[in-house]
This record gives structure tokens, sequence and C-alpha cells, in this order.
């Protein structure tokens, strides 16, 4: 039996998609039999990110409504032997699923993959209500802003009230070298706030807008610090237990300066 | 001042600390935001409230109204309740 993890946030924007496209696929790279579906109807962006826009049929209403097979809306992602995608519709709206036929549908794809990652919408409306139906898992992304932890914390008490219990959180684009100067708070500032488990922090890294263009999750790129933090997500996410990566490492000039000066 | 905090100054990194601001911030916004009580709590609540001083005054259970009020970060329940009438002897 598979296990159902959906990836919030409340604030748009933050990386919620960006985050499904590379656990996914770093759950993929591990082996595992993943389907990541996009529940963002409406605004369909998981098959951009992953580079599968040109190979869509059926979508999510398609399947629920009953216009097609499960089988038949699943693209499966040629890169990799165990990867698949169920998009969502572009041309209908949020209400055109049900909690219910989500809770189904996942109950559904449990059967036949090892992960199944939700990308969920934006906000706390139904679209949001329709991602969790059928979740046993939940992930908040946030960045390290006051409105961005301040809508996960509001996310985080959403969850456990509809018994999604401790989700783990995803500090997204942090930057170093703005933490040292103590502009932008740090990890340890807003597990502090929040209260929750840390899954991970990942840096802000042009990498991801790289990979992005190309249709090529970050995790694929060995190079990229990005894709290095969401790899140690991926395997955190299977319970290995990966210390967190020092994100300071090769973090520009100065700091390479910094280090000499302060060894010698 | 030795040669690593000269070169903090050097590049106009030492002072800032906007990150105390947005925590300070922060906290104080979600304590507001979390006091979110839920309708079920706040009617209990004027139940009890009616109750006991049912004991000592004659009130206007209709037109009782409680709430939770917060300003320039502290919190306030605020209850307004329509005085009837005193009872004697109590
Ligand atoms: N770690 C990162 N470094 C650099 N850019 C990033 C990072 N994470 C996300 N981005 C960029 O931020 C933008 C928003 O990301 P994404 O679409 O994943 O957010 P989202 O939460 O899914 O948004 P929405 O709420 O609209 O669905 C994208 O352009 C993405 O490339
Ligand atoms: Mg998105």
């Amino acid at each position: 039996m598979g296990e159902v993890l959906v990836i919030t946030s409340g604030k748009g924007g933050v990386g919620k998609t960006t985050a499904t496209a590379n656990i996914g696929t770093g759950l993929a790279l591990m082996g595992k039999k993943i389907v990541m579906v996009d529940t963002d109807i409406g605004l369909r962006n998981l098959d951009v990110v992953m580079g599968l826009e040109n190979r869509i049929v059926y979508d999510i209403v398609d399947v629920v409504q009953g216009n097609c097979r499960l089988k038949q809306a699943l693209i499966k992602d040629k890169r990799f032997e165990n990867m698949y995608l169920l998009p969502a519709a572009q041309t209908k709206d949020k209400t055109a699923v049900s909690e219910e036929q989500m809770k189904n549908l996942s109950d559904n794809l449990k059967t036949e993959f090892d992960y199944i990652v939700i990308d969920c919408p934006a906000g706390i409306e139904q679209g949001f209500k329709n991602a969790i139906a059928g979740a046993e898992k939940a992930v908040v992304v946030t960045t390290p802003e006051v409105s961005a932890v301040r809508d996960a914390d509001r996310i985080v008490g959403l969850l456990e009230s509809s018994g999604l219990r401790e989700p783990k959180l995803i500090i997204n684009r942090i930057r170093p070298q703005m933490v040292k100067k103590g502009d932008m708070m740090s990890m340890e500032d807003i597990i502090e706030i929040l209260a929750v488990d840390l899954l991970g922090v990942v840096p802000d890294d042009e990498s991801v807008v790289v990979s992005t263009n190309r249709g090529e999750p970050a995790v694929m790129d060995k190079a990229s610090r990005a894709g290095q933090a969401f790899r140690n997500i991926s395997q955190r996410i299977t319970g290995e237990e990966i210390p967190l990566m020092n994100l300071e490492a090769n973090s520009g000039w100065l700091e390479k300066i910094k280090r000499w000066v302060t060894k010698s | 001042m030795n040669l690593l905090e000269f070169l903090n100054r050097f590049f106009g990194r030492d002072n800032g600390a906007s990150k105390d601001v947005a925590k300070e911030r922060l906290r104080l916004v979600l304590v507001h935001d979390r006091v979110n009580i839920s309708p079920q709590v706040v009617e209990a609540l004027k139940e009890d409230l009616i109750s006991v001083i049912n004991k000592y005054m004659e009130i206007d259970q209709a037109s009782l109204e409680v709430s939770l009020n917060s300003s320039d970060g502290t919190m306030a329940l605020v209850a307004n309740i329509p005085v009837l009438g005193i009872r004697r002897g109590a």
C-alpha cells in the first residue's frame, strides 16, 4: 500500500509545485514507483515544470467524472520507468471535483504506487480541502518571510483539525548570506515560531529557474544545490536519516575569504 | 576588532538584523491568529456566565454579547451584559 503525501503552503508562489516535482522525481530516482497529482484545477502548472505539457490527453476531472479510465489519464514519464503524472484540468474550476472523489482517487492510486505526491493549490478554500481529502501525510512549504510563515501557521492548524497530524515543514528559498547578515529569518527562527518538525531547507537557487525552463526538475542536476536539498528531502520521506546540508558551503567569494580569514 | 569584524563592517553587514523585527511581528500576529476560539467554546462560556451572574442580577440573556478583542499586542475578553435588575437578598 502506497503513501499519500500532500504538498501545501497557504500563501501562493512559495514553491509547492517546485517541491512536488522535485520530491516526486527524487523518489523516482530512488527507485520508488510514484505518481504526482496536480490538483490546482484551472491553474495547471506541474505538467510544464515536469516538461510533460505536450503529452496530456485526459486530466483529473475526466477521471473523477468517468470520461476515461484512470490508466488512460496517467502520463508516463519517459525519463523514468516508474514515474507518472496525473494532470489538473485547465478549463474547469476547483468545484469540478469533490472531497469524496479525491479520497476515492487516492485510495485507487495507493494500490498501484509507492508514493502519491499531491500538489495543492494556494489558499484555504475548496481546492485545498480537495487536495488534502485523501492524504495521510502533509508537507507545508514556506519561505522565510512574515506573510508566508503566518499563512503556514494557519495551514498547520487547518491540517491538524482535518486529522493530518504533525505536518512537516520545508523552508524554501533561504539565502544564507542574508541570514548571516541578520536580514532573513533562519530555519531556527522559523521552527521556533511554528513549532513543527523540519523536513528540509532549500536554498534560493538560480538552477531552479534554469531547470524549470527546461522542464527537468533540479534533483536531476547533480550540481544543483537546491537539487541536493530536494534529494535529501526525498530520502527523509522514505525514512532515511539525512543530516541538513550546509547551506553556506560555496555560497560566494566573500564567504570564502571570511572562512580563510577565520581559519588563519 | 578582529579582521573578521573589520570585514563585516567594511561590507556594511554589522547592524541590520531586520530579521529580529520580522520575528517579533510574526510572533505577535500569530498570537492573535491562534486565538481563534471556536463558536462552541464561546457559547459554552456565555451559558456559564449567565448562570453565575443570574444569581446576583436579572440580565437580558438574549442580548448578551461576548467577544475576544485585541489591540496593541494585548487580548481582552469583552462581555456586554444588559442588567434588568438586581436580585434582593442575593
Ligand atoms: N528554491 C528556489 N530557488 C529559486 N526559485 C525558486 C525556488 N523555489 C521556487 N522558485 C520559483 O518560485 C516560483 C514559484 O514557485 P512554484 O510555482 O513552485 O510555487 P507554488 O507554491 O506552486 O505557486 P502557486 O501557489 O501559484 O501554485 C517559480 O518561478 C519557481 O521557479
Ligand atoms: Mg503551484
